[in-house]
């Protein structure tokens, strides 16, 4: 059983850090944040990785910005405008809401309303569709000639 | 009415197609500079020649101009380097950001090589290009004559990139972008 469950915690994978450095924060709250805002930033020489994890130069450079931006007190917001300024929107793996990106926010959500509109009309029009056809309209000579048809079957 | 309605996936394909058509012609790695028509970034740097001397943005102003970013330890800056002499011989000015880079290395360099530099600003801490956006050398910035960034290159300037940018340069001198 034991070692069963050490196979397994064996194959949970933690969240490793590639880049190692070695700051030094006055409290935990201030290396959340610095952990939460390289984890948010994207590196912009190695794309897909955040300053977190990239090893290149600009990376290290842009921790150390992010740790002496914090050491001297400003805020998540103005550390991200000073990323954005010089690096651009790419920088930031979470896009601001502007006119710019609503497509991007908001897009999937317009197209699952337009995908379930068109659904809805559509099972709608077939729904009435069968209702209309479930009524054949036979006049009098036309049902007996069904009647004479199904005759003939049964005498088989 | 309904019939209509069939052509909508292929409309669609093609739409789709047409995008992603074009994304295979672009490159990702290539980021819009966020410093486009904006001022060089204030600086007061050391002269890389004079270790006295302080260069800033006012030194730069004048002519339009390349600002290039490179250093010893970049194997691309080597490449384009003769071309940077040639677009020096053709009458243009070149201005260097000697990037995070070792002061005796960069200046035997520039006498192995030959020098194509107007005014070369000694960044050692990469101070200057963190606010110019560098993200890996060698990177050339075109500034016109107030000194407003007007274009980003980064990568290897060679032939082809410098026939890109030198309709620009030539527009720049005759004054018809300048005072935007």
């Amino acid at each position: 059983m034991i070692r069963w469950f050490t196979t397994l915690l064996l194959m949970v994978s933690v969240h490793a850090t590639a880049a190692i450095d070695t700051y030094e924060f006055k409290d935990d709250e201030t290396r959340q944040r610095f952990q939460h805002l390289t984890e948010e930033l994207r590196c912009p020489k190695c794309q897909n990785q955040n300053l977190a994890d990239s090893n290149s130069p600009i990376a290290k450079d842009l921790r150390h910005e992010v740790y002496r931006m914090l050491g001297e007190g400003e805020t998540d917001q103005q550390i991200a405008d000073f990323m954005v300024a010089r690096y651009g929107e790419f920088v930031l793996y979470k896009p601001r809401k502007d006119l710019s990106t609503y497509l991007l926010w908001y897009g999937p959500f317009a197209l699952l309303l337009v995908g379930v509109v068109v659904v809805f009309v559509m099972t709608r029009r077939t729904s009435s569709g069968n209702k209309t056809d479930d009524k054949p309209e036979l006049d009098e000579s036309q049902r007996q000639q069904l009647n004479s048809l199904l005759d003939q079957d049964t005498d088989k | 009415m309904r019939r209509f309605f069939l052509f909508v996936p292929l409309a669609v394909f093609f739409v789709m197609g047409i995008f992603l058509y074009r994304g295979l012609q672009l490159d990702p790695t290539e980021l819009p500079s966020a410093l486009i028509d904006k001022p060089l970034p204030e600086f007061s740097m050391s002269s890389l020649y004079d270790e006295q001397r302080q260069v800033t943005p006012a030194d730069l102003k004048g002519k339009p101009a390349l600002l290039n970013v490179w250093a010893t330890w970049c194997p691309s800056c080597k490449e384009e380097h003769a071309q940077l002499n040639k677009i020096k011989e053709e009458g243009y000015t070149i201005y260097g950001v000697n990037y995070k880079d070792d002061r005796g290395k960069a200046k035997e360099w520039l006498r192995r090589y030959l020098d194509p530099y107007a005014e070369n600003i000694f960044d050692d801490k990469g101070a200057l290009g963190l606010d110019l956006g560098v993200y890996g050398a060698p990177e050339t910035y075109v500034i016109d004559a107030n000194g407003v960034i007007r274009y980003k290159h980064v990568g290897v300037v060679d032939q082809r990139v410098w026939d890109q940018i030198r309709p620009l340069m030539d527009k720049l001198a005759s004054g018809e972008v300048a005072g935007q």
